[in-house]
């Protein structure tokens, strides 16, 4: 089904009686030449990228749940493109031009809106530390400009910015950086890649991987046996769960993430704002909510839910920079499970076992990463090996002290 | 989350800092042949289990003690805390 204005209007005129399903609800075939498991906002791009680009024809996206119901509906819906290393910034670089060009590519309105993303600075060091973040996006081809106190009033007035311990001196915007609607990715995927002849299929939870003389040749599921000889894994928090039925062990830990939604304001927050002395980012859903977060609980976790102290730490920080929303209620708040890898950076790599491929490790920026994490992982399962923007993600890169280290914490992923 | 400590009785978890996984207690012997890969396992790889997980917390705010605290990670239920000096002496025996 093909969406355009016209059939908006067709439909506004006859009650909406006209609307097909947006993806098919197939039954399951005996053998797929491509199967990914984990129907997320990576496996559905990862799917639709494949078929689109790489014509790949017979797939299978195979989801324990419903799709969409798990990180990529989950986060705070940023995209941005503001790291510091190549090898990362290179890849959401890439992203975000894919985020530019994604609703008409898919058919699909998922609201992307590049309002501007900005993390303001509170001392001269760390301005330094920010021109030099600024200079290496722009090296990697992204926009970035920094703002000085006066530039950033005139936007977002209400900031403290004489806090006494944390004043304001200024900040690095990125202009192309904003949110999208995050359930609206999903589906559009989805609708996208069904729409390619993708078969998605929910409630179906991999049981076990068939191997045959050190290859991987299909899945046991709880729908029954399906053959394949390219496997992609892309579940997220449930990565070493998975990947443990292969008898592999993982450099990730799970982790749980919390994100908070306040009742409906009228429009007050235009952009994207992140604190810079503590963990904190804050945006305004086009419905008025106040959509915030900050770390991670920090203990391994597979419970969708975090604890009060995360909580009231985020509070703290988001009352330090916009004490205004000291006032806001609290309408919702949710968790979920980040898979954290050692180095803070993804993996999207071949195993030691043919056929058998891993998409994982995107700690809590996975979602502004789905659009390359598909386009880069199709690549890998279409051609055997990888893409320039993610070949230094390697699973060795542990082992052979190649990290991508972006903070410079270490193998302690809650640091992350 | 409140952590039943062994000496001080219940503690908010505010007060802790977590590290990890209880294996780190078992550092690897530099002077072994393969001590290489045993390093990469040890800093690295992680079972990451999904049930009851041994782990270690760090008293920081508190008595500066080190616990092993074992907790189901589906439902965060603490079900036993140890100091990591009676853990560690088990491992030796």
């Amino acid at each position: 089904m093909y969406y355009n204005w016209l059939k908006l209007l067709k439909e506004s005129l006859r009650n909406n009686s006209g609307w097909k399903k947006t993806w098919r609800n197939p039954e399951v075939k005996k053998k797929y030449d491509v199967i990914i498991i984990g129907g997320g906002g990576h496996g559905l791009a990862t799917a639709f990228y494949l078929a689109k680009e790489f014509k790949i024809k017979n797939i299978a996206v195979l989801e324990k749940n419903w799709i969409g119901g798990g990180n990529v509906g989950r986060n705070t819906t940023i995209i941005r493109s503001n790291y510091l290393l190549t090898e990362n910034e290179a890849f959401y670089e890439h992203s975000l031009k894919l985020w530019e060009g994604l609703e008409k590519q898919i058919n699909y309105n998922a609201m992307v809106s590049q309002r501007g993303v900005l993390n303001v600075f509170h001392s001269d060091s760390q301005r330094d530390t920010f021109i030099r973040r600024g200079n290496s996006m722009i090296l990697n081809g992204a926009d970035a400009e920094i703002l000085d106190k006066d530039q950033i009033k005139s936007i977002y007035p209400f900031l403290d910015f004489e806090n006494a311990r944390f004043p304001i001196k200024g900040g690095l915007l990125q202009k192309r950086g904003g949110t999208v609607r995050h359930d609206a990715v999903a589906w559009g995927y989805a609708h996208a890649a069904d729409e390619l002849g993708v078969d998605i299929i929910q409630n179906c939870e991999v049981i076990n991987f068939k191997f045959k003389s050190g290859n991987c040749v299909g899945v046991d599921t709880n729908k029954g046996h399906i053959k394949a000889n390219t496997i992609g894994c892309a579940v997220a928090g449930s990565s070493g769960l998975l990947m443990s039925k292969a008898n592999m062990t993982l450099p990730i830990e799970s982790h749980v993430l919390q994100a908070f939604v306040s009742e409906s304001l009228k429009p007050v927050i235009p952009g994207v704002i992140t604190f810079g002395a503590g963990h904190f980012y804050i945006s305004q859903s086009d419905k008025g909510g106040l959509v915030f977060g900050g770390d991670i609980d920090g203990y391994n976790s597979y419970a969708q839910r975090g604890g009060m102290t995360t909580l009231e730490d985020v509070c703290e920080g988001g009352l330090a920079l916009m004490p205004m929303i000291g006032k806001a209620r609290l309408l919702r708040m949710w968790g979920g499970i980040m898979d954290m890898s050692m180095d803070g950076s993804p993996i999207i790599d071949k195993t030691h076992i043919g056929g058998l491929y891993l998409n994982a490790g995107w700690c809590y920026g996975g979602f502004k990463a789905t659009p390359a994490s598909g386009w880069c992982f199709a690549h890998l399962l279409a051609k055997g090996y990888s893409h320039k923007l993610s070949d230094k993600f390697r699973l060795d890169r542990f082992k052979n002290g190649f990290l991508i280290d972006e903070k410079g914490q270490g193998a302690q992923p809650n640091l992350h | 989350m409140i952590i039943e400590h062994p000496i001080l009785g219940p503690r908010d978890i505010h007060e802790f800092i977590y590290v990890g996984d209880a294996s780190l207690i078992n550092r690897p012997n530099w002077n072994d042949d393969d001590a290489g890969s045993k390093f990469y396992e040890y800093l690295y790889l992680r079972k990451n289990i999904a049930g009851i997980h041994k782990e270690l917390w760090f008293h920081q705010q508190g008595d500066r003690s080190w616990l092993v605290v074992s907790r189901n990670t589906k439902t965060h239920e603490i079900v036993k805390v140890d100091l990591v000096t009676k853990v560690s002496k088990e491992l030796e025996t």
